[in-house]
């Protein structure tokens, strides 16, 4: 039977979505606008029986992420952006170790401190990887609260898969607000597959030492233990794109966003459609691997782009790099926590075609 | 159908709760919806305000910029709604605290006495109730038909025995309109 609909914040939808993949750990420190999800984690990990630590910090909190991980257990970690800043040291590590595990970032607007409302200025520093070294770890954005639920589930398979870190970035609207949503089946955590990398469990199996680290002083070993990670990229870039498209065939402009983004540009689509103006909508939901291809094949097409952000403007280049300079791309942000309204970007968009 | 409304008042009017109830009940009747509040970091007052989307279809910003209908709670909040409310869209006063006129000419006012109708059942934290029953009523977007079964899954159990009184201040606010 299918599960019932349920009301819910789309940060306790994030929190029960873990619940239900099978998160057998959950470090986080509090910050605003994420502490529903560390609440509704401390609440529900403990039920279970599972592991839940309000650690003393952001930076002790990945690295709990990173010992937990380590002994191949489903883990995840949370915080909003300033936090997030202070555990890239720990997701570099993670990502040089090829350990899976799960960060939340629900975004808020910055830099530094910044303010408490929704921001999607974390963009580089996701995808681009936003601790030091060479690296990069699946991104996945949701739209809505459903989609929240639906991708940290997918994130837990994803990250066993690829044995990197995935990371879900939403903002605080995404976060904060309330929606329906159908939440996936519950996994037992016993029938997951075994890691045979996992470190602990010697008294029982008598193997030999495994190691779980980022460390290797041989310059040609690094080099090939780099190039490796880089060839599974590589493979991640040609099976795991995912994206929304609607009606970009016959658009005279497409509006690219993500997350929150890219429902208020759908609400300019809708506007747009009731004054005859045909707008595309191209929402990826992976940011990296980004969804270049697609839009790469819509540039050769002619298409022109509009990419909305609530930025000063990270993803469009992305855009421009996919377009390659065969279509144009233009950009509409707001920042500092401003929600761009769909009347806003209607008006962009009409602008931008002479309407 | 879509109605967005933006619904405001201070903080422990139960907006938070209003809107909550809502989407909830809207959700009951196989609608899409989504709720947004927003309110500062005080611990009591301010003003506590609700982004709040009820359609038939998929709901695009989850942001109420132009909202077809407004809840004013309190006179804070009359000046904020008048600013973003959809030219002749619906506004519902609670004119037991707005003593006062919109300045706009455009809105279709409805003044009920929110405050006034809850105390004469009973108790004045069920204004948020009388002013979701008239929201119903004048725009016909959720009938809160399944308000009594949303409401025993909503409140814990040792609160089940206010649900007659909500359930009166629900019907009061329809007959106000």
């Amino acid at each position: 039977m299918a599960e019932e609909k349920r009301l819910m914040k789309g940060n306790e939808a994030i929190g029960e979505a873990a619940v239900r993949a099978g998160c057998m750990a959950y470090f986080g420190y509090p910050i605003t606008p994420q502490n529903e999800l560390t609440a509704y984690m401390a609440k529900h990990m403990l039920d279970k029986k599972r592991t839940f630590i309000q650690a003393e910090s952001e930076t002790a909190a990945i690295n709990m992420v990173f010992g937990a991980a380590s002994t191949g257990a489903r883990a995840m970690t949370s915080s909003s952006s300033p936090g997030i800043s202070l555990k890239q040291e720990g997701i570099s590590y993670a990502c040089g170790a090829d350990l899976p595990m799960v960060i939340v970032n629900v975004a808020r607007s910055g830099p530094g401190l910044g303010g408490i409302s929704p921001g999607q200025a974390d963009y580089f520093q996701s995808t681009r990887g936003g601790g030091h070294g060479d690296y990069f770890h699946l991104v996945l954005a949701p739209k809505s609260v459903q989609e929240a639920a639906d991708l940290t589930y997918k994130a837990f398979a994803l990250a066993d898969k690829w044995r990197m870190p995935v990371m879900i970035l939403a903002d605080g609207l995404i976060g904060q607000m309330m929606e329906g949503v159908v939440l996936p089946p519950p996994v037992d955590p016993a029938s997951l597959p075994a890691k045979p990398w996992a470190v602990g469990y010697q008294d029982a199996s008598h193997r030999p030492n495994n190691h779980v680290t980022s460390i290797n002083l041989v310059p040609a070993e690094l080099e090939a233990l780099v190039k490796a990670r880089f060839k599974r990229y590589e493979e991640i870039k040609a099976t795991e794109v995912r994206y929304e498209e609607v009606g970009c065939e016959d658009a005279d402009l497409i509006l690219v966003g993500y997350g929150t983004s890219s429902r208020v540009a759908l609400g300019a689509i809708e506007m747009a459609k009731a004054e005859g103006i045909k707008l595309g909508l191209f929402r990826p939901i992976t940011l990296w691997p980004f969804p270049a291809k697609r839009i790469g094949e819509l540039a050769a097409k002619g298409k022109k782009f509009l990419t909305v952000e609530m930025s000063m403007g990270q993803m469009v280049e992305d855009v421009r790099l996919a377009a390659a300079g065969k279509g144009e791309v233009y950009f509409y942000g707001r920042c500092g926590g401003v929600i761009p309204t769909e009347d806003e970007v209607l008006a962009e968009a009409k602008r931008l075609l002479g309407k | 159908m879509t109605e967005k409304t933006f619904m405001a008042g201070f903080g422990g009017q139960g907006i938070i709760s209003l809107g909550q109830l809502w989407v909830y009940c809207a959700m009951k009747e196989g609608l899409e919806v989504t709720f947004f509040p927003f309110y500062g970091a005080e611990k009591r007052g301010g003003v506590a305000r609700a982004s709040v989307i009820v359609s038939t279809k998929e709901i695009a910003s989850p942001l109420v910029t132009s909202p077809d209908s407004s809840i004013v709670m309190n006179m804070d909040s009359l000046p904020i709604c008048e600013e973003v409310a959809k030219k002749g869209g619906l506004m519902l006063i609670n004119s037991s605290l707005v003593k006062v006129d919109p300045k706009r000419g455009d809105l279709k006012v409805i003044k009920i006495p929110c405050n006034d109708i809850a105390e004469g059942i009973g108790d004045v934290k069920i204004a948020n109730m009388v002013m979701m029953g008239a929201l119903s009523k004048a725009t016909g977007a959720v009938k809160l038909d399944k308000l009594e079964a949303v409401l025993k899954t909503f409140f814990p159990e040792n609160k089940h025995k206010f649900i007659p009184m909500n359930m009166a201040a629900i019907e009061a606010g329809m007959k106000a309109v």
